[in-house]
């Protein structure tokens, strides 16, 4: 009886360990990739699987610096992964990306100029634009004045007291605060991190709630007049479909303008496959299809007469150039993010 | 052969990789930072105020679900020990219930519960009590932490109850007490264990609970868990260790002051664990 006892301890424990071992081995035919959640079709995986016969396995986060902590690793085991600007810099730094090869991304051509050799990465030389957006500011038309919209004043607007959705994230929302006190959203400086944690912790009275993946629900339900969102998120929420049609969106000025791009971490085994990966990506069908499924902005330029007249004149999700002239894409601080910390803290308590 | 070898996987293997190592770098990220010994992050938690309201947010949302828990729990467990067998066993089924799904899905539930123009708003609508806003505010996590923890209160209540000797009952009848003093001075006393067990239970768990807050708290009311949450998420493990640890000690008084007082009663009635 007792060697029956232990052969089935002995059992169980290979089979609590075994997903840990099998993350270590991993199969020569599969590409592991590190992605947001809902931020690749699973048709062109298939389809990729199809024509090369590597399967493409996916794991999801919802941060960045989840992202990090994940591929400050020498033994990183992912292939590919879609960070954002401020990341992929501190990631540059922190020598932790292979260069790209674009002998085999010939592809590259169809990214807009426009969005190429950005400043977290001067040549591109280590990242490939995936999707974009911006941060702004959803509203419900029903509720909201048409002039009172236009700039952040309106999140600490009394008339709105109570129906105010903040976004709970630190560089996300202290960028808002010091866009309305008139910094830049990258600011290192003490006095102006201090003011606009002080104009977060005046605004509190206003605000419903500071929430994350609940704001999208919310503000479709109807229960709050504004919201702070990104425009890929804007362009879900109004949507006739599942979204509401009530909703808008706009972006005020000196805002956040973001990109989630390509890499590769510096470990990779399958760097080739990776870029393979990234060339099938990049052309037009597949980002269309793509991009059909994401709903956040393409830099590819091929994509949006494929797409159609209702994408191409939807302003949350076509953004013309010129209005993207006065935003700022967030920088790595280096250290100095331990004063967003501190100052961060101060707000969340109060 | 001692059937203890049973349990060597679990002392020699689980317990050293998923409780005494995780511990042992909780200790080591509160003290260390990149190798070098540092008391920055115990002094930054200790001087400065700034985390001083979680803590007493924690603490009295705890206080409040555990004295509600033991107000709602005690007399329905009296009840349930008084019932017909069967029934009791329905009854109490029913507590049980809930448990037997995740405890996220119901707080998620409470969420569509209590928005507005949800079935609660809607109802206090009807008398008047219209533009109340239910959702993301302190009540409501307390509200939903009572749901989640009342059934940890009735089960080891109850438990002591229906063990409870009728004879005892029976010879302090005998001997002329009324059914209050029969209540205060037999009952009570003996089912003191499973009081003490209730609150540890309850207690322990609403003081280190994040979920809730996060769900349906909107940040109205920030707790220890939710900042310690945040600190291990953005990667920055030395203040979020620390904050752990305190947790963790604030933890161990509190288990040691319901121990001392489950001592004083273990002659009575011995204790459940």
């Amino acid at each position: 009886m007792k060697k029956y006892i232990s052969a089935i301890l002995a059992a169980l424990f290979v089979v609590t360990m075994l997903p840990l071992a099998l993350v270590g081995c991993a199969n020569e035919k599969t590409l592991n990739i590190l992605n947001w959640g809902d931020y690749l079709d699973k048709d062109v995986k298939n389809e990729f699987k199809k024509r090369t016969g590597i399967t493409i396995k996916e794991t999801n986060v919802t941060s960045n610096e989840d992202m990090l902590i994940k591929l400050e690793q020498e033994d990183c085991p992912f292939d590919l992964c879609t960070p954002s600007d401020y990341a992929i810099e501190r990631l540059i730094k922190g020598g932790w990306l292979a260069e790209i090869n674009y002998d085999n991304i010939p592809n590259i051509v169809n990214i807009d100029e426009y969005y190429r050799n950005l400043p977290f990465d001067p040549d591109n030389k280590y990242s490939v634009p995936y999707t974009w957006g911006v941060l702004g500011v959803l509203y419900n038309k029903t509720m909201v004045d048409e002039a009172d919209l236009g700039s952040w004043d309106i999140l600490w607007n009394e008339k709105y007291s109570g129906q105010i959705f903040m976004y709970d994230s630190i560089r996300d929302t202290m960028a808002v605060a010091l866009g309305y006190c008139g910094y830049s959203i990258n600011s290192t400086d003490p006095d102006e991190l201090k003011a606009a944690a002080d104009a977060l912790i005046a605004q509190r009275p206003l605000v419903k709630a500071w929430c994350t993946d609940d704001i999208k629900d919310n503000m479709i339900d109807g229960t709050g007049a504004l919201a702070v969102v990104y425009s890929g998120d804007a362009v879900w929420c109004t949507e006739p479909e599942e979204g509401n049609t009530d909703l808008d969106f706009f972006c005020p000025e000196g805002s956040n303008l973001y990109f989630d791009s390509m890499v590769i971490p510096k470990n990779s085994k399958k760097k080739d496959m990776a870029e393979q990966f990234i060339n099938f990506l990049l052309e037009p069908e597949i980002a269309a299809r793509n991009t059909e499924y994401i709903g956040y902005s393409t830099p590819n330029k091929e994509v949006i007469p494929l797409l159609g007249e209702d994408w191409e004149n939807n302003h949350i999700f076509n953004i013309p150039h010129e209005e993207l002239a006065t935003l700022e894409i967030f920088r790595d601080l280096g250290d100095d993010i331990k004063l967003y910390e501190a100052e961060w803290d101060r707000v969340n308590i109060h | 052969m001692k059937r203890t070898r049973i349990a060597y996987p679990y002392i020699f293997v689980w317990m050293p990789i998923f409780i005494v190592a995780p511990l042992i770098f909780v200790a080591y990220y509160t003290f260390f930072d990149k190798g070098h010994f540092t008391t920055e992050y115990i002094t930054q938690v200790f001087s400065e105020r700034t985390y001083l309201p979680t803590f007493w947010n924690s603490l009295w949302i705890a206080l409040v679900t555990t004295a509600v828990c033991l107000l709602i729990g005690y007399p329905v467990s009296y009840l349930l020990a008084n019932m017909k067998k069967n029934t009791a066993a329905l009854v109490s089924m029913l507590f049980i219930l809930p448990m037997w799904m995740n405890m996220l899905l119901r707080t998620l539930a409470w969420r569509i519960l209590l928005n507005d123009g949800g079935i609660i708003a809607t109802v206090l609508s009807w008398i008047g009590l219209g533009n109340v806003q239910l959702l993301y505010t302190p009540g409501a996590v307390v509200v939903a932490t009572i749901y989640d923890f009342l059934p940890f209160m009735i089960l080891p209540i109850y438990t002591v109850l229906s063990k409870l000797d009728k004879s005892q009952i029976e010879a302090a009848r005998d001997l002329g007490a009324n059914s209050v003093q029969t209540f205060m001075k037999v009952v009570l006393p003996l089912s003191m264990p499973g009081v003490i067990s209730g609150i540890t239970m309850v207690f322990v768990p609403a003081m280190s609970t994040f979920a809730v807050s996060g769900i349906l708290g909107g940040k109205s009311v920030l707790m220890l868990g939710q900042i310690i949450e945040e600190k291990f998420k953005r990667g920055t493990f030395g203040i979020g260790s620390t904050l752990s640890l305190v947790l963790l000690i604030l933890v161990l008084i509190s288990m040691a002051i319901m121990r001392r007082v489950d001592k004083d009663n273990a002659a009575e009635g011995g204790t459940l664990w």
